[in-house]
């Protein structure tokens, strides 16, 4: 068993692809638990088209691809934060159109310039075993930095999620936190790319938020569930890849999954196990 | 809309002086003065879409206002809200599903204690647990939010507004969703508060609550209708004037019941 599991760390792509999974499953676990909870499901979807058309048109610039994905993504966020400000534009709206029309401009792209398409295609269903030295500093600082401002902003963070419109009476500066997170989230979907790929990078956000969830009711427990779910999936979803020889993505989107449907039987059954008070 | 004032002065908790308030070009109120002394437990009635969220709005400092100025204690709001508010907002929008314990609910009030660790200190989980003793959801700290009685939920909310010791406490219909025997431990409980000096200001449906438990009320329709001791201002004219329906009022022995229709039958029996 142990010869089993220690084999694959022989390849060297397989030790950095691990380390990136580990790391982005962390970090998803994370701010997916915000993402869940403030209703925003969908924005991990679309935060990633928006990011792939940004680094198409920053390839195309001959700039690097997490510079355009970042820029991109950044303004998709901001554009999404003005659109809905005054509430006549609901938040999905705001994502669908934003996000698909940045998507958009790099698929014309795509079209005109035929020599993307290889790589377009490891955008989108993730591409682990290209994960190269500057990837790996790249998802490592952006898990250390949303790991850090998460610790700081937390309070803050819990009160706006929880209750937005106290939190301004309490104090908290909301416009501030929002933003802060809004780009958080923009990171680590970027970050997120090269590993799970632009289709499973929703998933991959919101399924160990999702399980943990069913395991209780403290919010200070879904983050710690959640987190270390999200670690789990990454390197048994890296393991599933190499033995059966698929992408990535798809094997730790389905072993979330997987993870979320034992949670639910696990959740039942503590339901009919309580005591039947009389 | 003419206001009629019955009487208030000594110290203001809440000065609205000449505030006009809206939404882009629909405005809610305008030119309204208001003043709530410190000390005062009082509540604001009115009928929906009579601009009571509005007001409370920009009190807290949530809303701006388009003119006019308005000050609690000695402070006047412009920019940030100040901390001396406990706020308990109105529990139909809680999200019921979301995974928080009483204990996290109360703790939420203490985000700028300046500690920047995200869990509480010894000294702040003794301040949680001392609250919600004396409030009665000790034994609920651990405890989901939905797994919890009404009046519990009201009461950790109420916790959470009072971990900073404000000096005034705004809550938006506390009575809303509760039955009878909670409202009226809920209404007690906000008595209790006001009589160790907290000033009270609340939003609420409920006249017969209103009637028989606060000192003073606020009718309230795109302005100031009325204000004063219950017994003095719900009157079949104003409550008319402020509800525009027909409102009955049976007074027996210092006491209150108010329908807000009259029943046929009644009708009948008195012309």
């Amino acid at each position: 068993m142990i010869a089993f599991l220690v084999e694959p760390l022989d390849y060297e792509f397989f030790r950095r692809g691990l380390l990136a999974a580990l790391m982005i499953g962390t970090l998803c676990g994370l701010i997916g638990v915000f993402v869940v909870l403030r209703g925003m499901s969908y924005i991990g979807h679309g935060l990633s088209h928006a990011a792939i058309g940004g680094a198409v048109v920053g390839i195309t610039l001959n700039l690097n691809f997490y510079v355009g994905a970042c820029a991109m993504g950044l303004l998709a966020t901001l554009l999404i934060n003005r659109v809905t400000q005054n509430n006549q534009i609901k938040l999905d709206a705001a994502i669908g159109l934003v996000t698909t029309a940045m998507f958009a401009l790099g698929v014309a792209i795509i079209s005109k310039l035929r020599h993307f398409r290889q790589n377009f295609e490891a955008a989108l269903f993730g591409n682990i075993l290209g994960i190269s030295d500057q990837d790996l500093i790249m998802i490592g600082g952006i898990t250390t930095i949303t790991l850090v401002t998460i610790f700081f902003i937390y309070k803050p963070l819990l009160f706006l999620t929880f209750d937005h419109d106290a939190a301004r009476v309490f104090g908290i500066k909301t416009g501030l936190v929002q933003i802060i997170f809004s780009f958080l989230l923009t990171f680590s979907v970027i970050a997120s790319l090269n590993v799970v790929g632009v289709t499973m990078v929703a998933a991959t956000l919101i399924a160990p938020a999702m399980t943990a969830r069913m395991l209780t009711n403290s919010f200070s427990r879904v983050i710690v569930y959640s987190m270390i779910i999200g670690a789990m999936t990454g390197i048994v979803g890296m393991y599933l890849s190499y033995i059966f020889n698929v992408a990535s993505g798809t094997t730790i989107v389905l072993f979330g999954t997987i993870l979320f449907c034992l949670s639910l039987l696990i959740s039942a059954l503590r339901k009919n196990m309580r005591p039947i008070k009389f | 809309m003419q206001a009629i004032s019955f009487n208030v002065d000594s110290d203001s908790a809440i000065k609205l002086h000449n505030v006009t308030a809206g939404y882009e070009r629909n405005i809610v109120f305008s030119d309204l003065s208001l003043e709530i002394t410190s000390g005062q437990f009082a509540g604001i009635v009115g009928p929906t879409a009579s601009g009571k969220s509005t007001l409370l709005k920009i009190i807290l400092g949530t809303h701006p206002v388009m003119s006019g100025a308005i000050h609690l204690s000695t402070r006047s709001i412009e920019k940030a809200p100040p901390r001396t508010i406990g706020y308990v907002p109105q529990l139909d929008s809680v999200d019921w599903s979301f995974p928080i314990t009483v204990e996290e609910v109360i703790t939420m009030g203490l985000h700028d204690s300046g500690r920047i660790w995200p869990w509480p200190s010894r000294a702040e989980r003794n301040r949680v647990n001392e609250l919600a003793s004396r409030l009665g959801v000790y034994d609920c700290l651990r405890q989901h939010i939905a797994n919890i009685s009404g009046g519990e939920r009201q009461r950790a909310f109420l916790a959470r507004a009072l971990i900073n010791n404000p000096r005034l406490l705004v809550l938006d219909e506390p009575t809303s969703g509760v039955d009878i025997k909670t409202q009226h431990e809920v209404l007690h409980l906000l008595g209790d508060l006001n009589s160790e000096g907290i000033t009270v200001l609340l939003t609420t449906h409920d006249l017969n609550a209103v009637a028989s438990h606060l000192p003073w009320v606020i009718c309230f329709n795109k302005g100031i209708v009325a204000q004063g001791r219950p017994y003095d201002i719900f009157t079949n004219e104003i409550l008319t004037k402020t509800y525009g329906g027909d409102i009955v009022i049976v007074k027996y022995d210092g006491h209150f019941l108010i329908a807000n229709s009259t029943p046929l039958h009644f009708r009948d029996r008195h012309p």
